[in-house]
This record gives C-alpha cells, structure tokens and sequence, in this order.
C-alpha cells in the first residue's frame, strides 16, 4: 500500500489517539458485580409474634426497619416464620407469608369504630366509649333476655341472645380468662376458632 | 457473594476465578407432597418485593396465568387421566428457574456479566447490566425469564442468592407447609429424593424419578416426579431440555464472524477515506430531468425552477 507523508501521518495520529483514549480509560472497564443484591434483614429489629388468621397458631418473626434507637420510626419490613416455633417451625401458608401486605392494608382496621342504627357511616370513636358502649348494650340485652329457669322450673341461668367471638392467636391465659367471663355471663354461643 | 465466587460471566472471554470449592446447593420439588397452597408464590414476592398486577381468571388455578418479570414462580396444574390405573390425578409444579449447571440464558447473553453462575450453582441475573435483549428467553430451555415492561429488563428467579450467601434457605423453601420443597447440598436432596422416589414406588408409582436433565449439565432446582418416565404430563415441562443449536451458532460461529467482518468493513472504510478521500461533488450541476414530471400537458405546470 502505498501512501504520500500526510496520509501517513493521519493514519499514525488516529492510532496514538485511540490508543492514549483507551489507556486513559475511556475503554469500556471490566465491571464485576460484587453482589447483586444486598441481604435486607442484617440489621433489623425482630420481634416474635403469632399468626392472627387461623387456629394454626404459627410463630412469626417481624423483622423491623433500624435498631430500635429513639429517633427511629419503627416500621415492619418483612414478616417470616419463625424457625424455633413448635407449631410451624418456620413454614407459613399462603395467607401467613403475605402478612406483610395486611399489616401494611390501607383497609385495616386500627381503632374501633361505630355505624350507629339508621346511620350509613362509620364514626371513629374511642376506646372508652367503645367499651361503654358494648357494656351497656350488652347488660341491656341480658337484662331483657337472661333465662334463669327453663321450663321445668330447673336454673340454668343462660344468656341465648349474645355470642361472643375471640381471637385463636391467643394465649392459654388470655383464653382461660376469656372463657371465664363469657361463661360467668351465662353465653353460650362462644366460639375461640380454638379447634385444631 | 464476593467476585471470587463467580465461576460464569455471560459474554466474558477472561477466565473466571475457580480455585474456591464452596459445595453446590440444590432445591428439590416434590411434585407428589405439593398441595399447591401457593405459599411458595407469596413468600416469593414478600422475600424479593415484587407485587404482580392482579390479572384474571384463565379458568385454571394458575394465578397468575404465567410466569413475569414480578412473578419469578407459579404453581401449575394440570390434568391427567391415567391410562393405567383409570385415575385422574392433578399434577402440580412449582415452575420457575431450575438453575442450570450449564445456563443457556448465560450462553446467550451478549452482555457482559449480566448473568453470572455462582461456584454454589446459583444462576443470577444483573439487572444493572442487562440491556434487555431477550436473548437469555432463547437460550433458556424451561422459557422462564421475562422482561420487565417497566424496565425492560429480564427477571427470574435468583434462588435467593441474597439468603444463601448468609447461609440462610430460599424464602419458598422456608414457608412451605407441606415439606415439597426442601434445601440442602446438591448430594443431600438427591438423597432425600432417592428415599422419597423408593416410598412413591412403593406406592405404585413405578416411574417415579428424580428430574435433574443432563441436557443442561443438571440442574440446582430438581423435581420428584410421579412419572419420570413422561415430564412433560407436568404442565409441559421439558422431557429432554437442551440449549437451542441456535445459541450456539450464534455465539460459537457467526458472532466472530460478524465480528471480523464489521471490523474488516470499518479498516475499508477508514483506508478508503484516507487513500481516495471523500467523494465531492462538482460545483455546476448538472440539469438532468425537470423537476416536475408533465402528464397531461393540458393541465398548466408551474416549475418552481423556471422563472414567471
């Protein structure tokens, strides 16, 4: 190939420009992931809970954004089984592993709330209203409903008008002293979904 | 997982570091304990943050119909009516990536380091580094990575390589009620598939079997099967799963080819310019043809070239 002193010379300078560009690193570098993603729950706060949904009873660990320090908003992160628990020993079903969503539902109910008779609206009230409320409606049904004697004449002292509804994640102590209370009213209609 | 720990870079011609030996991990399905509850599904988007859109009913209990960029795996069921036994049985799998021993998503990969293959057997993909060809969606054999229509990016299933690299199980093992789903060593869940394969026999399934292809070196991701014998009766999974030959022509024979022959065509081009210079064009043009071309000559023409 034969070529005069000026394409000689335009050919040398393009080959010390592109060769000076890529020592000065404009090549393209050989990136290396070191990871891909980081693991999310190194330094959370975990608390021990139980599965609300079913009678099941499964252990859970909520794992909490920051270490509990006081500046922190302590907000749950993600939920898993917990390992050491005896019932489920880390498993959860379909419902328990997305109970980070429910906790998290804007449709979750977080204070009581009252839709009184002929009312379409729900009123946020508090908890000693709410309390006194059930209270007095409560003792005004069994007031008027209360069975003392049946028709035999024999006492039997029940109340078939109300039933009472409580919750499976509790413990033996809370559903102990659940059931005293509702059984000293005289319900009879009492479910603790405490079956399995 | 540190840099030492890959052992596989997609689109990388430098060798890759092999000189740790951690020992491969592997998860094994067993297709005759799963119940299909779907706790693997939700566990996976809990664990990995994705939240699918809700999509309709196909009129089967898969849900969603198919695998996405936001669903990295999916229980799917299907029917079988048992020509022997005069049964039907409802066979359900757990689909999702089974983490080849020899990735043809890798293979494919044009872009470097956008999948990697961990020394545990873990095949990841690098979003930061995908460039969203769809390229790993051909060399895939199981059809299980998709792109992201937000960010056009492919997503699968990365067997939480965040949790094992702390020592810690994959989220759908670690949730599943039933047991179907187990994690150990690779050696291990053969192991336990090998005592699981004898009770299914016991139990009349003569054909059952582990499903670990050779077709793709084997896989870290492996089924018990009722009927080894015909994989595909569950929901199409593969019963011989090989990298398509395209991949291999591809990137075997006519990508440097390609290679040499664009830069060939840019050295033309260069010494081209440089011996025979740009092509210039003569400063009196040449008239040639009027601008406007005449049909009907009873209709007037005005030429935008000629003076009134």
């Amino acid at each position: 190939m034969d070529m005069n002193r000026r394409q000689f010379f335009k050919v040398c300078g393009v080959g010390l420009g592109a060769s000076s560009m890529a020592a000065l690193g404009m090549a393209p570098p050989p990136a290396y992931a070191e990871t891909i993603r980081h693991f999310k729950l190194a330094s959370t706060r975990e608390t021990r809970n139980t599965c609300p949904y079913c009678s099941v009873g499964c252990g859970l660990i909520m794992y909490s954004q920051g270490d509990g320090g006081k500046n922190v908003a302590q907000e749950i992160i993600h939920i898993e089984g917990d390992a050491d628990h005896p019932v489920n020993r880390g498993t959860l079903c379909p419902k328990g592993a997305g109970l980070l969503d429910f906790v998290h539902s804007p449709n979750r109910l977080k204070y009581p709330e009252v839709r009184e008779a002929g009312s379409g609206e729900w009123k946020r009230i508090g908890w000693d209203e709410a309390l006194d409320s059930i209270a007095k409606l409560m003792k005004a049904d069994r007031d008027a409903n209360f069975v003392e004697k049946n028709a035999a004449g024999q006492t039997v002292n029940r109340w078939l008008s109300t039933g009472f509804l409580a919750a499976s994640a509790s413990s033996n102590e809370s559903g102990y002293l659940t059931h005293k209370v509702v059984r000293s009213l005289g319900m009879l209609a009492f479910d603790n979904q405490a079956r399995v | 997982m540190a840099t030492q720990d890959i052992i596989a870079r997609s689109a990388t011609t430098t060798p890759m570091p092999q000189v740790r030996q951690p020992g491969e991990v592997a998860k094994l399905i067993d297709t005759s304990k799963c119940i299909g509850c779907k706790a693997c599904q939700v566990a996976c988007s809990e664990w990995n943050e994705l939240r699918d859109e809700v999509g309709s009913n196909a009129g089967t209990y898969d849900n969603p119909n198919d695998l996405s960029a936001e669903s990295w795996t999916l229980m799917r069921f299907a029917e079988y009516e048992n020509p022997d036994s005069g049964n039907l049985e409802w066979l359900i799998r757990k689909d999702g990536c089974m983490h080849c021993a020899e990735p043809g998503c890798l293979a494919a990969c044009p872009s470097p380091g956008a999948i990697v293959k961990y020394a545990n057997g873990i095949v990841d993909f690098n979003q930061d580094k995908c460039i969203g060809c769809g390229y790993c969606i051909t060399g895939c054999p199981f059809d299980i990575p998709r792109i992201s229509q937000k960010d056009k990016k492919a997503y699968k299933c990365t067997l939480c390589s965040d949790r094992v690299a702390v020592g810690l199980e994959p989220a759908c093992v670690k949730t599943c009620p039933t047991g179907a789903i187990v994690f150990g060593s690779k050696e291990d869940m053969q192991v336990h598939a090998a005592e699981r394969i004898v009770d299914l026999k016991e139990r009349g399934f003569a054909n059952a079997g582990l499903y670990d292809p050779d077709g793709v070196g084997g896989t870290h991701v492996m089924y018990v099967l009722h009927h080894a014998d015909q994989p595909s009766l569950y929901a199409g999974l593969p019963d011989a799963p090989a990298i398509s030959p395209l991949v291999s022509l591809w990137k075997g024979v006519a990508k440097p080819l390609a290679l040499l022959a664009m830069g060939a065509t840019v050295l033309a081009g260069f010494f081209h310019y440089v011996r025979v210079g740009p092509n210039r064009v003569d400063e009196e043009e040449d008239p040639g043809e009027p601008t406007v071309h005449t049909v009907d000559p009873s209709v007037h023409v005005v030429d935008p070239n000629k003076q009134p």
